[in-house]
């Protein structure tokens, strides 16, 4: 277990705004202490530094997952959110997307989001920006990019994706064992 | 809890029950050729009552007209059960009513010299009324009728020479046998047929009210008497197909007389070979080993161990848990309504807990499941949790973690603060933790993949710890029933001695002087007392740690004495939760509070260990501790020769060493009480000695280790070392005191 390099937080960073935007220096500042972000096993893992310290006990090849798993580095050094980094992009999401009840289940196969599914989108949604998905009930179901932009979204016909699936809580049950 | 739409219950499974409703060519077959075994049980009432004429016809004519005569105006106790009696009679026989007549009037003048004839006259009016009641309630009738018979039966069998004796004591009988027969009415429905009725008593009285149901049921048993089948019987029993049927109802019939062992046996048969056919006829039924059986047989009284295997047939509700960090319960179960679900409040002891009755949605892939706002948890792993009581702010460790399913909980309860340690030593099953520790939005824990014996050495200090151990899974035999075949002795034994070095390990990462916490939680989802409160006590033994109450408001004690084992008398303070009585997995709980971060020393072990050094700083072991000295020291010894016993095969050695470890104690244990713990400072006293002993102690366990894997054995070169100490230490102890003597 590692601090970020500057490139890898760049990156990182990157990545992430595009979900958040600014809302980022809310994870990195909080009130209830301080919280980082450790590389172990190419995963980064968001912790509280009392936590941490106590996570330093644990050999390396003994530890499996401390705090939570945002994502991982590539072999590529591309970074690649996880869903499980969906509980801390779903309250700062700067873009949403809420699916209907029908089309729900749909998404939690891994599958894109079509028209007809589409419930309700937040103005001013550009095109490829990173959104987070709802379902009607306001549950966080995952997150992906959008395909169209708000204006286009209300032209397009029925069948056309408006959201490209990138992770969705079904993950947990469809690949459990490459979660971290 | 309405549990009205359980489909646990719809289906029944397993391979009992099953066979149970298939009545084919083989049962019927087996009736033909067993004859003599099940003859007594398939004869009807009728048949029963002519036998009983059969053998004593004389005897049977005068009883009956006994029962006779009050209809001719006596006491309304007589009347009450005698009616049936005159109902049943132009059905049953043909020929006897005339000369019964005459021996009504015959009757009637000894009867009238015994209650006077003034009573006699009052009386026939009530009996009259009676009589036109009864006669519209035909079946309750029957049912008197039945008591009238046995009655007459017992006398017959009882044989003439008693008859005067009989009749003198029979206004007290008439008197019992009508209330009896008056409570009996008021229970079971008058409908029931007669062998049904006979089964619910039998039933009943092995339960509360034995002594009531005494005077009937002896009267139904005096011919009706469950006999045990003789070696041949037995023997060809063997070569027929097993019949599940008549296995069960011999069980239960089994069951009946030992309960009531003295008054049912059959006379010159022992309890054992009852016990040793019940004990067949449960393996064969349920289809378990008889190791197993036997075991179940310690723990439970009969009648409640059929309870128990009964129980072990169906499947426990399916549970979950809210989870609080994401949803509240209401809302939770309001979306899981809409989608179908059929549920309700798990009980007043939990604000968390939902059953499940049926669903149109597999429960465990809704989107409510998969946005982590609840787990399929059983109700039985809530209770470690809620015993722990884990605060805001603590460092807790849950050592054998996984699937997290208490681990979650237990983040629920502190709030996501704190810190976590989530252990487990199977690489394979953290994936799951880690699954459900993200998509339940734990964000305090650390998951990490250590033996949990090593633990204490990795970290320590903790507010709280909880122990779910390894254990032969004897509480969830109905989630895997695998368990009823696979277990023996050494399969006990083997999680029995595991346990023992967690919770030890367990104990060494606590923090006694913790402010808010010192505690610890052992359980585990075995009933076996071996795995339980044996693992317990001896951590009582060997730490600094007393028992204090779980805050569970039900389940059972603990056993604090069981077979020829005596445990620690706080081990009261323990639980106990069974499938049959509490509808929820076997499951044992206990509580333990450190009170002290030293490991206490042996008292006055290990000086006797080094039997040949004159006690020089303590002084010679007065004779209540020398008994402790044998076992202290085979416990500290032992250890490394179970181990090899078991990497043998020597199992049988294993499970005797096992005993002698915790019989000498235990006994001193009794002698003591609580002193041994007193002892302790006083040891702690004597300088040189205390100094070593704890490495000592420390020592011995890293050698167990070390026997169990390569790796820890590079990990403790400096227990090694220590070992060098203190053998050079006692080297040179002898050395000088050899030169001391010369």
């Amino acid at each position: 277990m590692r601090p970020l390099t500057e490139d890898e937080t760049k990156t990182m960073f990157e990545k992430l705004s595009k979900y958040i935007g600014e809302n980022i220096k809310l994870l990195v500042d909080r009130p209830d202490g301080t919280y980082c972000f450790r590389l172990h096993n190419d995963r980064v893992y968001y912790i509280s530094e009392k936590i941490l310290k106590l996570a330093t006990n644990i050999s390396r090849e003994k530890l499996v997952s401390v705090g939570t798993c945002f994502g991982k580095f590539t072999k590529t050094q591309k970074f690649r959110l996880h869903i499980t980094a969906l509980d801390f992009l779903a309250p700062y999401a700067k873009f949403k997307v809420w699916v209907k009840p029908g089309a729900e289940q749909s998404f939690l196969y891994g599958n894109h989001v079509l028209k007809s599914g589409l419930g309700r989108i937040t103005e001013n949604t550009a095109q490829y920006q990173g959104v987070v998905v709802y379902s009607m009930a306001d549950v966080p179901l995952g997150f992906g990019v959008a395909a169209k932009s708000t204006q286009e979204c209300r032209r397009v016909d029925p069948m056309s994706i408006v959201v490209f699936h990138q992770a969705d809580i079904g993950e947990y049950i469809r690949s459990e064992d490459t979660l971290t | 809890m309405g549990r009205k739409l359980d489909p646990t219950n719809k289906v029944k499974r397993g391979p009992g029950r099953k066979a149970r409703k298939q009545k084919g060519a083989e049962t019927e077959l087996a009736k033909f050729l067993v004859e003599e075994d099940t003859e007594p049980k398939r004869l009807s009432s009728r048949a029963r009552k002519r036998a009983a004429k059969r053998t004593q016809p004389s005897v049977q004519a005068t009883e009956e007209t006994v029962k006779k005569q009050p209809q001719k105006g006596f006491t309304d106790e007589n009347s009450e059960w005698l009616k049936p009696a005159k109902r049943k009679r132009p059905v049953d026989e043909s020929d006897g009513e005339e000369d019964s007549d005459s021996q009504w009037e015959q009757e009637e003048d000894e009867e009238e010299e015994n209650t006077g004839a003034g009573l006699k006259a009052k009386e026939a009016n009530e009996d009259e009324e009676e009589k036109e009641e009864d006669g519209g309630d035909d079946d309750s009738d029957d049912d008197e009728a039945m008591v009238d018979d046995y009655g007459a039966m017992e006398d017959s069998s009882e044989g003439e020479a008693d008859d005067a004796d009989g009749e003198e004591l029979l206004p007290i009988e008439r008197a019992a046998r009508k209330q009896k027969k008056l409570e009996a009415a008021m229970e079971q429905d008058s409908d029931e047929d007669e062998e049904d009725e006979e089964e619910e008593e039998e039933e009943e009285s092995g339960s509360e009210h034995v002594d009531e149901e005494d005077t009937v049921q002896a009267n139904i048993d005096e011919l009706d008497r469950f006999k045990l089948p003789d070696s041949e019987d037995r023997e060809k029993e063997g070569l027929l197909p097993i019949d599940l049927q008549s296995i069960y109802q011999r069980i239960k019939d089994n069951v009946d007389v030992l309960s009531n062992f003295a008054s049912k046996r059959e006379e010159g048969k022992e309890r054992a070979e009852y016990l040793s056919l019940l004990k067949k006829d449960l393996s064969t039924y349920y289809s378990y080993n008889t190791f197993l059986i036997e075991k179940l047989l310690d723990i439970f009284p009969v009648s409640e161990l059929i309870d128990f295997l009964e129980a072990n047939e169906i499947h426990r509700p399916v549970t979950i848990r809210t989870n609080t960090l994401k949803t509240r319960r209401r809302d939770l179960a309001q979306a899981l309504i809409n989608r179908g679900v059929n549920l309700d409040p798990l009980g007043k002891w939990s604000k968390v807990g939902l059953v499940i009755f049926d669903s149109s949605v597999p429960i465990g892939a809704t989107p409510e499941y998969l946005a982590g706002q609840y787990m399929l948890q059983g109700a039985s792993s809530l209770l470690p949790v809620m015993a722990l009581s884990p605060q805001e702010g603590e460092s807790v460790l849950d050592m054998s973690c996984a699937p997290a399913g208490k681990t979650t909980y237990m983040a629920q309860l502190m709030r996501n603060t704190g810190v976590i340690v989530a252990n487990d030593a199977s690489a394979e099953r953290l994936k799951s933790v880690v699954g459900n520790i993200h998509r339940l939005g734990v964000t305090n824990t650390v998951i990490c993949n250590y033996d949990g014996r090593q633990f204490p050495k990795v970290m320590g200090g903790f507010d709280r710890v909880l122990l779910d151990a390894p254990c032969s899974g004897t509480g969830v035999i109905s989630k895997d029933p695998a368990v009823k075949t696979s277990k023996d002795e050494a399969d006990i034994q083997r999680s029995a001695h595991l346990q023992k070095e967690l919770i030890l390990s367990a104990i060494d990462s606590l923090n006694a002087e913790s402010k808010t916490g010192g505690y610890l939680v052992y359980c585990t989802c075995s009933i076996m007392v071996e795995e339980n409160e044996w693992v317990v006590d001896y951590a009582l033994k060997k730490r600094n740690v007393k028992l204090v109450p779980t805050g569970l408001d039900f389940g059972k004690e603990g056993f604090t004495r069981f077979k020829e084992r005596r445990f620690h008398p706080s081990l009261h303070l323990s639980r106990r939760f069974y499938p049959h009585s509490h509808n929820m997995d076997g499951f044992f709980v206990a509580k333990l509070k450190k009170f002290s971060n030293t490991v206490p020393a042996m008292p006055a072990g290990e000086p006797a260990e080094e039997e040949n050094v004159p006690a020089e700083t303590e002084t010679p072991a007065p004779s209540k501790e020398s008994p402790k000295n044998p076992g202290s020291k085979v416990k500290g010894k032992k250890p490394l020769k179970v181990k090899a016993g078991i990497a043998k095969g020597k199992v049988a050695t294993n499970g005797t060493v096992a005993k002698n470890l915790t019989k000498k104690p235990t006994d001193v244990l009794k002698k003591k009480g609580m002193k041994d713990r007193k002892m302790k400072p006083k040891v702690a006293k004597d300088g040189t000695e205390t100094a070593k002993e704890p490495k000592v102690e420390e020592k011995n366990e890293g050698s167990r280790f070390e026997k169990k894997s390569d790796k820890k054995r590079s990990k403790n070169p400096m227990k090694e070392s220590n070992r060098m100490g203190k053998n050079k230490f006692k080297k040179f102890k002898k050395m000088l005191k050899k030169e001391e003597v010369a």
